[in-house]
Order: C-alpha cells, then sequence, then structure tokens
C-alpha cells in the first residue's frame, strides 16, 4: 500500500454564501489514480479546483479546512508554487491560442525558472511522448496549436502540464468533449501516468472510472457519500445512495 | 426560410414574405446604407473637384513641395503633412504605454471595487470637448512646458538636435503631448473592454502551470487581447491625425516643416482651420482643400495598413478575431 499524497479534511468551499461542498474528509493515494463521481452540481469541479488552489482564483469564493499535500497544509503555501506542484487538465482543451504546439509545452518550463534551449527542448518531448501526441505532430511542433483537433489539444494540455513536472494531476472531465477513441487514448494515457504520478480524476462516466481509477469517492449533493477502492464501491456499495447511482436508478 | 426545395414541386406562394413591416424596414435601412454611400462619395468628389486648380498649377510637386509661400502663391504640403505625422507619433509614443498600462491594470491587477469607477473616469476624458483641451494646453500645459519641461529636454536630450531652439511651449512638442492626453481614453477603453473579454480559460491555463499573476498577464491574457490592442491604438492614431481645435490652439500655427520638436508647426487639420476661410485667393483655397484630401489618404492608407497587418497576424498565430 503507497502512503496518501493528497489528503483534505473538512473540507467546505464557498461561492458566495451558496456551500458547494461540505465537510469532505479523503485521502489521495500516492501513485494511484482516484476518481469522483457523482451527479452534475454535487461539487466535483469545486473540489478539484480547491486541490490546486484554482478555487479562490474565482471573486468572491472561500475555502474552509485543510488540505495536505505530502502532510503540509497548501493553505498555508504560497499558491504559485502549490500549483507547480498539482497540476491541472480542465473539462475544455485550453491550449495558449496565440502559441505554437512547442510554446504551448516549453511556457510551462519557463514559469518553473529557466532553462537551457537544449533542456527545454528535450523536456518538449518527453511530455508530448508521454501524452501521446509526440508522433502526431513531430513534424509540426511550430504549427499553432489551434491547428490541432480537440482531442489532439487536449493531449497537449496534458503535455503541458505534465511538462511543469507536477506531483499530483488534477483532470477534470478530462474526456467529455472526446470521441471514443480520443478518450481510449487519454484513458490509456491515464495508466501510464501512475507509475510516476499521483492522479485525481473527475469523470461523469462510470464505465471510465471503473477502467482507470484504483480508487472511487462518490459525491452527493456537496458531500462524500462514499469512498473505497474501485472494485469494491462498484460491486458491493455500503450505502443505499450509491447503489442508486451507479445502477443508474436515481432521482 | 420557406424556400421550396428541389424535390417537391414549386408551391404557387411568394418566394419571399410582403408584410409591410419588413418591407417598411427593407426600405428604411437601404435608404440608410444608399445614403451613407452618397454621403461618402458626395464629399470625395467636392474635395476632388475643389482641389483640381492646385492639382493642375502644381501637380505632383504640391505632394513633395516643403514651401507654403503665400505671397508667391506656391504650395506644397509637406510642413503640414509632416506636422501632422510628427505631432500624431509623439501622441502615440506617450499616450499607447498609459492607456494601455492602464488597460491592463485595470483589468488584470487592480481591486475589483476600482475597476468600474476608474475606468469610468479614463472614458470621461473622451467626452471633454476639444476646445477644452486646447484652453488647457494653452494656459496651462503651454507654460509648464515652456519653463520646466523643454529646457530639461534641452539641456539633457538637446545633443540629439531635436530639441533645440527657443522653448515657447506653443509648439509641435505641447501639440503632441495634448494629443497623447487625447487619444488615452480612446485605446484604454477599447483595451479594457479587448482585454476583460479574454476567456477565464485562457487565465487559468496559465495560473494552474504556477504562473505569477504578471507571467499570466503576459503569456495568456495581453497574446490574446493584442489584435483588439492594435485596433484601439488605429482608432487613437485616427482621433490624432484629424484632430483640429486642440491642436490649433497649441501648435504655433506657422506654415513650415518643422526642424526639432520646439519648432512652431502646422498640422494638415490646423493648416484647415486657419487658412479655408481667410484664404488669399482661389489657388491657395484649392491648396487647401488638396492638402484636405490628402489627410482622407493618410488616414485611410493607415486603416488598410493596420488591417493587412491585423491579417497577417491573425492568419499565422491565431487570437481573437475582433
Ligand atoms: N462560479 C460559480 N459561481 C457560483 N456557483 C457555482 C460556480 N461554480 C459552481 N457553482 C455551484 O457549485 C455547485 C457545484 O458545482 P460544480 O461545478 O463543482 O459541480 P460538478 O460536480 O463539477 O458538476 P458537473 O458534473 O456538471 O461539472 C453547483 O451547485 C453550482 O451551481
Ligand atoms: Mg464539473
Amino acid at each position: 500500500m503507497n502512503g496518501t499524497k493528497m489528503r483534505v479534511e473538512r473540507l467546505s468551499a464557498y461561492y458566495g454564501k451558496t456551500k458547494a461542498i461540505s465537510e469532505i474528509s479523503v485521502g489521495f493515494p500516492e501513485r494511484k489514480v482516484s476518481a469522483i463521481i457523482g451527479p452534475s452540481g454535487c461539487g466535483k469541479s469545486t473540489l478539484i479546483r480547491c486541490l490546486n488552489r484554482m478555487h479562490e482564483t474565482l471573486p468572491r469564493t472561500r475555502v474552509e479546512g485543510q488540505i495536505l499535500l505530502d502532510g503540509e497544509d497548501i493553505l498555508e503555501l504560497d499558491p504559485v508554487h502549490v500549483r507547480r506542484r498539482v497540476g491541472m487538465v480542465f473539462q475544455k482543451p485550453n491550449p495558449f491560442v496565440t502559441m505554437s504546439i512547442y510554446d504551448n509545452v516549453s511556457v510551462a518550463l519557463r514559469f518553473n525558472g529557466r532553462h537551457s534551449r537544449e533542456d527545454t527542448d528535450k523536456a518538449v518531448v518527453r511530455s508530448l511522448q508521454q501524452a501521446a501526441l509526440w508522433e502526431e505532430v513531430k513534424d509540426r511542433v511550430d504549427a499553432p496549436a489551434l491547428s490541432l483537433s480537440g482531442g489532439q489539444q487536449q493531449r497537449l494540455c496534458i503535455a503541458r502540464a505534465l511538462a511543469a513536472e507536477p506531483e499530483v494531476l488534477l483532470m477534470d472531465e478530462p474526456c467529455s468533449a472526446l470521441d471514443p477513441v480520443a478518450t481510449a487514448k487519454i484513458e490509456g494515457l491515464v495508466n501510464e501516468l501512475k507509475n510516476s504520478y499521483t492522479v485525481i480524476i473527475v469523470t461523469h462516466n462510470m464505465q471510465q472510472a471503473g477502467r482507470v481509477a484504483d480508487y472511487t469517492a462518490f459525491l452527493y449533493l456537496g458531500k462524500l457519500v462514499e469512498v473505497g477502492a474501485t472494485a469494491d464501491l462498484f460491486e458491493r456499495p455500503k450505502e443505499r445512495l450509491t447503489e442508486q447511482y451507479i445502477t443508474g436508478r436515481f432521482g | 426560410m420557406d424556400r421550396p426545395t428541389p424535390s417537391s414541386p414549386t408551391p404557387r406562394g411568394p418566394r419571399r414574405s410582403r408584410h409591410w413591416g419588413d418591407l417598411i424596414f427593407a426600405g428604411l435601412v437601404g435608404l440608410g446604407g444608399a445614403g451613407v454611400l452618397v454621403l461618402v462619395f458626395a464629399i470625395l468628389g467636392v474635395l476632388l473637384y475643389q482641389s483640381g486648380l492646385s492639382f493642375r498649377a502644381f501637380g505632383w510637386q504640391f505632394v513633395i513641395g516643403t514651401q507654403w509661400d503665400v505671397r508667391d502663391n506656391i504650395y506644397g504640403v509637406v510642413p503640414f503633412v509632416s506636422g501632422t505625422l510628427i505631432t500624431s507619433a509623439i501622441a502615440l509614443v506617450i499616450g499607447f504605454p498609459l492607456a494601455v498600462g492602464s488597460a491592463i491594470f485595470l483589468t488584470t491587477q487592480a481591486p475589483r471595487w476600482m475597476r468600474g469607477p476608474v475606468g469610468t473616469v479614463i472614458e470621461l476624458l473622451a467626452a471633454i470637448p476639444s476646445v477644452v483641451y486646447g484652453f488647457w494646453g494653452l494656459y496651462v500645459l503651454g507654460p509648464y512646458m515652456r519653463t520646466n519641461v523643454e529646457p530639461a529636454l534641452h539641456r539633457y536630450l538637446g545633443w540629439t538636435g531635436a530639441f533645440n531652439g527657443p522653448a515657447t511651449g506653443t509648439d509641435i512638442l505641447t501639440a503632441g503631448v495634448i494629443l497623447a492626453v487625447m487619444v488615452i481614453p480612446t485605446i484604454s477603453a477599447i483595451s479594457r473592454e479587448t482585454l476583460a473579454a479574454v476567456p477565464i480559460s485562457q487565465r487559468e491555463a496559465a495560473l494552474s502551470l504556477g504562473a505569477t499573476n504578471w507571467e499570466t498577464t503576459r503569456v495568456a491574457i495581453v497574446p490574446y487581447a493584442r489584435s483588439g490592442i492594435f485596433g484601439a491604438t488605429i482608432l487613437g492614431l485616427g482621433r490624432a491625425l484629424g484632430e483640429t481645435m486642440a491642436v490649433t490652439m497649441t501648435i504655433g500655427n506657422r506654415d513650415a516643416v518643422p526642424t526639432s520638436f520646439f519648432s512652431q508647426g502646422q498640422t494638415i487639420a490646423s493648416l484647415i482651420a486657419n487658412e479655408l476661410t481667410n484664404s488669399n485667393g482661389p489657388l491657395q483655397y484649392s491648396a487647401i482643400i488638396e492638402a484636405g484630401l490628402i489627410l482622407l489618404f493618410i488616414s485611410l492608407l493607415v486603416n488598410v495598413l493596420a488591417r493587412l497587418l491585423l491579417w497577417r497576424v491573425l492568419r499565422v498565430t491565431g487570437g481573437s478575431t475582433e
């Protein structure tokens, strides 16, 4: 059993006066894939955005509780440093539209200090390879990022996140805008990534959680209902709510 | 709408709807469009017609002539073209950084409560009538330039040759500074809008990679908005090129090519304001009209070049297309 890389304790997050998630406590094991599932609006994105302090970049938002990364409360650290250690891939691909494929990846290195031209080249290639995009773009890394298809753009965003060499990778429904082939590529990728990263992935798709996640947490109305090994949660749910949700009998 | 599909037999109903409201609306809109076109061509026609005398007298000499001699009736437009371009350049060199800086500050750095009010104040600068700017330039800015700014510029930059001559405070430089103040609201307001319209996903992309606030602005936000900022700058330049009253009151009104920023000069707009109504004869009148035509061409050229440039930049690298 690996140690716990990240752990939240009694975490609540607000938008203005609205409490989007309420007193959630859950751990995310190191070098494993943890999935967060639950119906729309239950607070999955809010939870994951707390983990790299993106939540508080929106106006009038607030967080209560503790978010521990290697036992240290990230709410007490500089958010810029936290985000260098905890990377994020968003639901909709968001490459920098004015940049080339190469620059989209190398810019992540620029934020993380100076690198020689040679190191940058190597890191860009390595990240694109890890994101399973290199073969498709190796002849045109200077082309605009927007010349890529949606699925390629999403893998570019993954490469960009990986180039920053985070310890934890957060993915918020990374496949929701993609077709089954691109989805399969990204799922394969997630399986690879857990050899070196701790991955936390939000998904709407329970088959996807079943395929990629070692652990799964089920959220409902801003509260954590149940968390456990993915197989256990799907086959022997402890809570009625979980059972109803995963069998599609809901509401 | 209800156009028949090729497979079905053509129904006998009307192809276009015949509601009275639609007809009246289409007529009114068409009239408006046609009216604007007619107006543009009418203005152009009058300018061309009235500048004919001067064009026949001087030909291309008018465009490259550096003399504007009312006594000998020899007219060349270079003094005013150079006055126009130099004052507008000063306006952009001073106004652009201030305007874009304020726009970036207000959209990315300033506390939220400050954004609306300060933005409005900057936009209010555009509501001040230009005669008031001229007045202020003449009685406040001019004297200050004469006693403080220009002597200092001469002391430190006199060796360049561009800051020589008597410091009078009514000269090319003062007119340029006034213009700078006048273009700021235009450039700042439109830049602010484009910057505010940058999708939050671009900002979050940078932040999530561990970018600082400043890096996010520099790498994600400003590049995305650059075409809008560029367009705003061209609009500001358009305003500077054509501004009349404030320039006329501060530039010194001398019909000669400026040799220094402290020279008295004249822009095309100020020439027209100063001399058209009291010209000494038909040839001078016609020459002034031809100068106006050239101002029109300069503005047109600036706009066309800007569009071409923008189109090339966007085609190569993408970005917002406003
Ligand atoms: N920017 C915001 N301002 C105000 N309320 C918000 C904002 N974003 C989310 N919320 C609210 O917070 C709650 C949780 O939203 P969240 O986006 O975390 O849900 P989610 O589980 O990710 O849903 P989905 O599966 O649809 O993405 C919702 O009730 C939503 O209305
Ligand atoms: Mg979501």
